[in-house]
């Protein structure tokens, strides 16, 4: 009991000492940040589209160029930079996702291309995977019985 | 025996071991910081021209301990045990690197306590006349951490303002029977066996909230033990609370009616990095407290600027698994009592 006690004290302590994030900061630097990787997505589909794509084909080469931009970053060793900077502006975009699969790729090299690099390479991304399929399923079932 | 204990946590050391020698190796962040200065070794390149970060790690418990030797004018077969540990699963950067050294090996994990946990058994054994040299040794690679207990490096995210950053050195030091080793400064006198110590916090990214009721339980054991007070000491040393860790620390012992004057508290995670190095609330790991203690605090107490120090290393005795299933993080710390000696007429 006592210990219990202690303890609830002690977290409240901790809470009150604990230095916090500066949400405004952070709020600002994850809307322009990712607003700016957004913008650069439409201005990929504008120009796929402006060269003759139809609208499906120009997102399909957005999200290929994306998704290249931010492996290739990732890479170079300036997407965790960019990250630290941006926070959920840089996670949120589909660039997120990319460096998420990329750096744990690149990390676990060492440990072989089976069961290292292929094994933890979506060791990150693989929850993104599940939940975003398994809803996408439930999602289309409830619109196969209802939406028509 | 029953001389020797104090109390129930403490033992004290008649003999006075010596530190016949020590040294500190670090990576090029840590030689950027402040005490860049004081170690032995600042390496250019942490990975130490390896091929990996765990081979990198080895190599510089595998230097330092060389190095401690070197000093110490000792070969490796005249140390009775070698006594480390470190961070990685399976303690592998102290045991590969005892494969090289051909020393006989205690593996000890006390996560980053375990320069204490090291320098307090390798005493006792020297102290019962089991051991004539003990080499105390650990490391830890910033790089060899994050992968096993947070996310791959080249990951955008962003740190916590509690995290810590865990500091990529080794640090070792000789311990001697007092007859064979006249010229030493350095003698350790008592050692304090902390308690694991839980206040229920589960952030793995607040290490410090964790380790700070540790570090004042052991600490406030010890000073019931031996009935000394904080002037008893130049420094009470805790070995990588952060900055936030040793505000809690202090807090805990003035609600224990035995507040620590902050100008005798220094935190080695909190001297090793400045501000500008981004290490949020300080630096952590094994490592961290070994090369400050041989980086620095040895060196001051072997010429004579600090005479007693309480050297108090915590250690958070999670895992990546145990965070995962949403436990609490248990915590310890271990104290020993390292003294100036002067010198013999």
């Amino acid at each position: 009991m006592k210990q219990s006690r202690s303890v609830q004290e002690y977290l409240q302590l901790v809470e009150r000492l604990a230095p916090k994030s500066d949400m405004g900061k952070g709020l600002v630097r994850a809307f322009w940040v990712g607003g700016l990787i957004c913008v650069l997505g439409q201005a990929i589909t504008d120009l796929a589209m402006a060269l003759g794509m139809d609208r499906q084909s120009a997102g399909t080469v957005c999200s290929i160029a994306l998704v290249f931009a931010s492996a290739l970053a990732t890479g170079l060793g300036v997407y965790d930079q960019l990250g630290k900077y941006a926070g959920a502006g840089s996670i949120v975009p589909i660039t997120g996702f990319a460096n998420s699969v990329v750096a744990p790729a690149m990390e676990f090299k060492r440990e072989g291309y089976v069961m290292g690099v292929g094994a933890k390479m979506f060791s990150l991304a693989g929850p993104v995977l599940v939940y975003g399929i398994g809803s996408s399923v439930i999602v289309g079932l409830i619109y196969f019985f209802l939406g028509r | 025996m029953a001389d020797k204990r104090m109390g129930a946590q403490t033992v004290a050391l008649p003999s006075t071991p010596r530190l016949a020698a020590w040294s500190a190796i670090v990576g090029p962040k840590e030689g950027e910081g402040p005490l860049g200065a004081c170690f032995d070794r600042v390496e250019t390149d942490d990975m130490c021209g390896q091929e990996s970060f765990e081979k990198a790690e080895r190599s510089l418990f595998t230097s330092c301990a060389r190095l401690t030797l070197d000093k110490a004018g000792i070969r490796p077969q005249d140390v009775h045990a070698l006594l480390g540990g470190d961070l990685l699963n399976q303690i592998i950067s102290a045991g590969f690197a005892a494969r090289q050294l051909g020393i006989p090996f205690y593996g000890l994990y006390g996560a980053c306590s375990t320069m204490a946990e090291s320098l307090a058994l390798g005493s006792m054994l020297v102290d019962g006349g089991h051991c004539a040299r003990v080499l105390c040794a650990t490391s830890s690679h910033f790089s060899t951490a994050e992968r096993q207990y947070r996310s791959p490096l080249e990951l955008g995210t962003q740190r916590t303002p509690t995290a810590q950053w865990t500091v990529t050195g080794s640090g070792s030091a000789l311990v001697c029977e007092a007859n064979a080793a006249r010229d030493a400064r350095v003698c350790v006198t008592h050692v304090t066996t902390g308690k694991v110590i839980d206040l229920g916090v589960k952030d793995a990214n607040n290490m410090g909230a964790a380790m700070a009721p540790a570090a004042a339980d052991t600490l406030l054991a010890h000073l019931q033990d031996t009935g000394r007070d904080y002037a008893d000491y130049d420094l009470i040393v805790t070995g990588d609370l952060g900055s936030l860790g040793r505000e809690l620390m202090l807090e805990l012992l003035r609600r224990e009616g035995r507040a620590l004057p902050p100008e005798r508290s220094v935190d080695c995670g909190m001297l090793i990095y400045d501000a500008s190095q981004d290490a949020h609330a300080g630096g952590s790991g094994c490592g961290c407290s070994a090369s400050v203690l041989c980086g620095k605090l040895l060196g001051q107490l072997a010429c004579g600027e600090l005479h007693r120090i309480l050297f108090m290393a915590t250690g958070a005795l999670l895992s990546p698994t145990t965070t995962m299933q949403g436990e609490t993080i248990p915590s310890i710390a271990h104290a020993v009592v390292l003294e100036h000696v002067g010198k013999e007429e």
